[in-house]
């Protein structure tokens, strides 16, 4: 009989209005709160990560980078994006994209490791000729030290 | 993968049969007839709407693998120069890293607001909040044009241009230093101070042996380093990074190691696709915007604010990866 998309008040409870909202057909509601809550710990993370980068603890620098931003996705996923209340099928197809990521960089890694010995020294030669011409022995430091 | 019930118990292709008993016939056309956007091979909206997560989170799952081709780029640059790596993103402002990486997570917070109001039927409210996460991505990009303007003035590019001086006042000081015959101890180095106008003004300062900079090849101990062995050798170091202070001498740095035209070639790439794809979203956020105001959504039918906030949240969640590994190396 409706051939529109309108819907009608799904949840009155009496006549208080301030009571009343609308229920979505499909799907969860998150609280604002929540939202608000996840929003102000990414904020504070990102505040934590510039500041940790000021901070030398020598080899674990990038961990510790990478593992706020890992922390951080994982907030992200998982509230906006509304894994947590969401079919696991859903968070199954993204956690395997990550899985695939992870596959591809560890060959590589693998790779550039074993065959370091191989690799070549010094510039591409657009980028030799270009240096040739406008900086002769530039990027390598030129300079001496000076000696009295 | 778990499969929706048939809520009818009517054959799945046999929704229009017109058989003795309407009812089924009825059901199964009462839903379509309930809800103008139901389309016809979806069963219910529930059905509907699971569909198109799922579609989006698959089309999520290849950007994922987009990124992570170029993410693997660069784990595999940074592996053979991390000289090039500790000393180039000097050249990056993590001021303004930083505050566009809140500024992409402020988007994200209005972008699963907007969501919820278009689920909760506050349209204004909903349009409120894709405006204001379409401002926050014409902020990034905003301040993303700075970003790149600043550096492709000074000639900070990928590939060869990179050592090629830039045309400006500050490029033609370095063309000077690179063209005339390199006096003998004790150097000379051309310092560009902003205090005084950008006049020139020659400083005889010793400065670090090429040898002290460990080649590309073997394994380097990075900047720091070089400045520590400076120190040891009790001669005057700047207190802040020469890059930072004089960001348009990067080729007449004694300190900058080979090769370093490559971080500049991965940063451009990386943030230049994300950019691209921060654009996208404004496409995307434009035309949610315009459906919104013709009041399309509502609490029946919000999948396309949905699936957009999927998009965008992604977008977001790439930057977050991006922003410490270019603007937060020690």
């Amino acid at each position: 009989m409706a051939h529109s998309n309108t819907p009608t008040l799904s949840h009155t409870r009496g006549d208080d209005s301030a009571h009343q909202h609308t229920h979505p057909l499909v799907g969860h509601l998150v609280p604002i709160w929540l939202f608000m809550a996840v929003g102000g710990t990414l904020l504070m993370l990102t505040v934590i990560t510039v500041a940790v980068r000021y901070i030398d603890v020598g080899e674990f620098n990038i961990v510790i980078a990478l593992g706020v931003a890992a922390i951080k996705a994982t907030l992200v996923a998982l509230f906006f994006m509304h894994l947590r209340w969401d079919r696991p099928f859903n968070l199954l197809v993204f956690l395997a994209s990550i899985v695939f990521v992870i596959l591809m960089m560890s060959f590589c890694m693998m790779d550039t490791a074993q065959y370091r010995s191989q690799q070549f020294v010094g510039n591409a030669p657009d980028v030799e000729s270009t240096l040739q011409s406008n900086a002769p022995g530039a990027p390598v430091a030129r300079f001496k030290p000076y000696t009295p | 993968m778990t499969t929706l019930p048939n809520t009818q118990g009517a054959p799945v292709d046999d929704h229009h049969a017109h058989d003795a008993d309407g009812a089924h016939a009825h059901d199964a056309h009462g839903e379509h007839a309930k809800y103008k956007f139901l389309q016809h091979h979806f069963e219910t909206p529930a059905h509907q709407f699971d569909s198109a997560k799922l579609g989006m989170w698959l089309f999520l799952a290849t950007e994922v693998l987009f990124f992570g081709g170029l993410f693997v780029a660069y784990a595999v640059l940074r592996a053979r120069f991390p000289e090039v790596f500790t000393y180039s993103s000097h050249y990056l402002n993590t001021l303004m890293g930083g505050v566009n990486t809140c500024v992409l997570i402020l988007s994200s917070i209005t972008m699963a607001l907007a969501v919820r109001f278009a689920q909760t039927n506050k349209k204004n409210a909903m349009l409120i909040c894709l405006v204001l996460t379409f401002m926050g991505a014409v902020g990034f990009m905003v301040i993303k044009y700075f970003e790149y303007s600043h550096k492709i003035h000074e000639n900070l590019v990928w590939g060869k241009s990179f050592y090629v001086p830039p045309e400006s006042e500050e490029g033609q000081a370095e063309r000077m230093i690179l063209e005339k015959p390199l006096p003998s101890a004790p150097a000379a180095l051309l310092v560009v101070n902003p205090a005084t106008d950008a006049v020139p003004t020659l400083v005889t300062t010793p400065v670090v042996e090429a040898s002290a900079i460990k080649a590309a090849s073997s394994a380097p101990k990075g900047l720091a380093t070089a400045r520590q062995e400076a120190k040891a050798e009790h001669l005057p170091v700047a207190e802040h990074d020469l890059a930072l202070a004089h960001p348009t001498l990067h080729l007449a740095d004694p300190k900058m190691p080979a090769n370093s035209h490559m971080f500049f070639a991965i940063y451009y790439c990386m943030t230049g696709l994300h950019g691209i794809h921060v654009l996208a979203g404004m496409v995307m956020l434009g035309w949610l915007i315009w459906r919104g105001a013709r009041g399309d959504f509502n609490s029946n039918y919000f999948t396309p604010v949905d699936v957009g906030g999927l998009y965008w949240h992604i977008v977001d969640l790439i930057w977050i990866f991006l922003f410490p590994l270019f603007y937060l190396i020690h």
